[in-house]
């Protein structure tokens, strides 16, 4: 907003994803917007659902055959991706444009070494010979901290603890110094202990290898440790977009307000944590109005039945009726509109902000 | 000095990884003793028929009619049939022909089966499922034997016609199989790690998920081999493989059906090497399957 468009990594603009099924287009992501500066760690936050992983597997275009980008445009150094050819897509994925996945039990072949498996990628974009390569491997492994790695490189997946599996896909998609990196809930798996060397470890990465990080993700502490800035998402669509320390200081939306509520506090005695009750709605049965309504404690009737644009200020928009000029003039809701069961039991919480 | 010395304590570590994988298999082959069994008596086999000229003590075609369906002895050690041949002699023969049909006819079906499994599971789509799948269900509603006993009939009679209509009878098995398992692993999440670092296509089917296939592949081909035996000595028994005065188990079984109350040995030898051989390799194939399966410790 503040930048030209040369300063931005990736710029994602107007996003519209879904799925083909049989002869209707299900719509999951709904105009998602962001950018990314260089050297700059995004953290898309929200609850399984929400359209996180779709956002990220649109970027790699590796969506499932069934999926499809409808409109929109996914800018990496202002090279628009959403039209590149396989064959040019395939140059850039794992060299320029990496990703690290959630499982790390699984995202390693198990027939193969860990060793051969990176110096396949390795040598799929640089032209170097099959010993260059496994001292890349080797050079990559000191770099993301496994110890003695000139016999680790020679491991079968099943013979490493999950944090070096971990370690492993992240030496994997740094081994061509790409300039974005894509962590896909890359800490999920792991123990707590685990989740914040390898947090530390991607933060040192970063800096070390100036590189861009979006960091796909449902846990706020992840957020706070790792973010510059923050996207919240919800129900395929961006509900608020800030810099991380004001969205911890300043959520603006309620269901950021609740997912900041319902982290455990160290100070103070908690009998029970809120929660924001009922779950995201199923794609084919999105609320006409604000996709957020159905749960929000805060709801007034014309939520139900018109969906808010984006408000606020520029560091910070946020999509909800609260931050409008018209809040005041909204009639609030007697529950007698919808009957919807999830909308009552939102109605019963008690607001969380005044 | 030292540190070379350091090094080699650690040695046994860091050695070749396949080596040190083949060496847990063996040893998780080895523990299982029906699988020695049949191992021990599939190689004898393979060696006796590679052999054969050295080790049959007359020529199998040989008609002697001074010795006819004589019963065993010392000098015919499985007896004689109605023209006079050693069943000893053919026997030995006889397994170089049963071990080709089975070996020959499973490469067949791998060469078919094997690639267009994979492209098929990878690719999916409308030839896959309205195509070849309902291909491989055509022919596999029909049983096995009857099929390949057209396809021979078609083709004419004789051993290499033979192999291939058993060839082709066991492709949709291996098709089948080999797409089941290509579904399977085109979901996992490190074929989508692969394609994130840009390994191509073909790539991605020929060095990630063919290897993970082999296990089920190779356990196929084994109980395939044992089939196609069954079905060229079957072929043979019908007069459409094997052509006389050339030996084939199932041609024996054939020849000695007319004379099983007088000469019950003509029959009797063959018919009990088609079921050791077929026991054998099945045992060997099972032991194989546990071998390859890391679960099973």
């Amino acid at each position: 907003m503040k930048n030209t468009s040369e300063e931005y990594q990736l710029q994602v603009r107007g996003l519209e994803v879904g799925f083909n099924n049989k002869k209707n287009f299900t719509q999951i992501l709904n105009g998602v917007s962001f950018n990314v500066q260089k050297g700059e760690t995004l953290c898309i936050v929200g609850e399984s659902g929400c359209g996180k992983s779709l956002t990220s597997l649109s970027i790699m275009g590796l969506l499932p055959e069934s999926g499809g980008i409808r409109s929109g445009e996914i800018r990496f150094e202002g090279q628009d991706l959403t039209n590149q050819s396989m064959k040019e897509m395939s140059k850039i994925r794992g060299n320029e444009i990496s990703m690290i996945f959630q499982e790390p039990m699984t995202s390693l072949n198990p027939v193969h070494t860990v060793g051969k498996q990176i110096a396949e990628a390795v040598r799929i974009h640089r032209n170097v010979t099959k010993k260059e390569a496994y001292e890349r491997v080797v050079e990559m492994f000191e770099l993301v901290g496994i110890p003695s790695p000139r016999e680790r490189v020679h491991n079968y997946p099943h013979e490493m603890s999950g944090g070096m599996r971990q370690r492993v896909m992240i030496a994997m998609a740094l081994a061509c110094n790409p300039k974005l990196l894509i962590a896909d809930e890359p800490t999920t798996a792991l123990d707590v202990t685990i989740q914040a060397q390898i947090l530390d470890l991607l933060n040192e990465l970063k800096a070390d290898l100036d590189m861009s990080i979006v960091m796909i993700t449902h846990d706020l502490g992840v957020v706070s440790e790792m973010g510059d800035q923050v996207l919240v998402m919800y129900a395929g669509e961006v509900i608020e977009y800030t810099d991380s320390r004001s969205l911890f200081d300043n959520p603006k939306h309620p269901y950021t307000q609740g997912l900041i509520e319902s982290i455990p506090k160290l100070q103070g005695k908690t009998e029970e944590l809120p929660v924001i009750k009922g779950s995201v709605p199923n794609p084919d049965e999105m609320p006409s109005g604000c996709r957020f309504s159905t749960r929000c404690a805060f709801a007034k009737q014309e939520c139900f039945v018109q969906s808010p644009e984006e408000v606020g200020t520029e560091d910070h928009p946020v999509r909800c009726w609260m931050y409008s000029g018209e809040w005041q003039k909204m009639t609030p809701f007697e529950g007698g509109e919808s009957n919807d069961n999830s909308s009552s039991e939102a109605v019963d919480r008690q607001p969380i902000r005044d | 000095m030292e540190q070379s010395q350091n090094l080699s304590v650690q040695k046994p570590k860091a050695q070749n990884p396949r080596l040190r994988m083949l060496k847990t298999m063996l040893e998780r082959l080895l523990q299982n003793k029906l699988a020695v069994f049949g191992g021990v008596v599939t190689f004898l086999l393979i060696f006796t028929a590679i052999f054969a000229p050295w080790l049959a003590p007359h020529d199998p075609t040989e008609q002697n009619y001074s010795a006819v369906l004589q019963a065993p002895s010392i000098e015919y050690w499985f007896g004689t049939d109605n023209l006079g041949r050693d069943i000893f002699s053919r026997v030995i023969y006889g397994a170089q022909v049963s071990l080709q049909a089975g070996l020959i006819s499973v490469g067949i079906a791998l060469i078919i089966g094997v690639p267009v499994g994979l492209i098929s599971g990878y690719y999916r789509g409308f030839i896959d499922e309205y195509i070849i799948m309902r291909m491989t269900d055509a022919m596999l509603s029909i049983p096995a034997l009857v099929l390949a006993l057209a396809l021979a009939a078609v083709l004419g009679a004789g051993l290499t016609n033979a192999m291939i209509a058993i060839g082709l009878v066991l492709t949709p098995n291996f098709v089948r199989l080999i797409r089941g398992e290509v579904l399977a692993h085109r979901e996992k999440e490190y074929v989508e790690a692969g394609k994130a670092s840009g390994i191509s296509d073909f790539s991605i089917i020929l060095k990630h998920i063919l290897p993970n296939t082999i296990a089920p592949i190779m356990v196929q081909a084994t109980l395939a081999i044992a089939a196609a035996i069954i079905v060229e000595a079957s072929l043979s028994y019908l007069g459409l493989g094997t052509q006389p005065p050339n030996p084939s188990w199932g041609s024996m079984l054939a020849t000695g059906q007319g004379y099983l109350d007088s000469a019950p040995w003509i029959a009797l030898f063959p018919g009990a090497l088609i079921f050791i051989t077929v026991i054998s390799i099945n045992l060997f194939g099972d032991g194989i399957r546990d071998m390859l399966d890391p679960k099973m410790k």
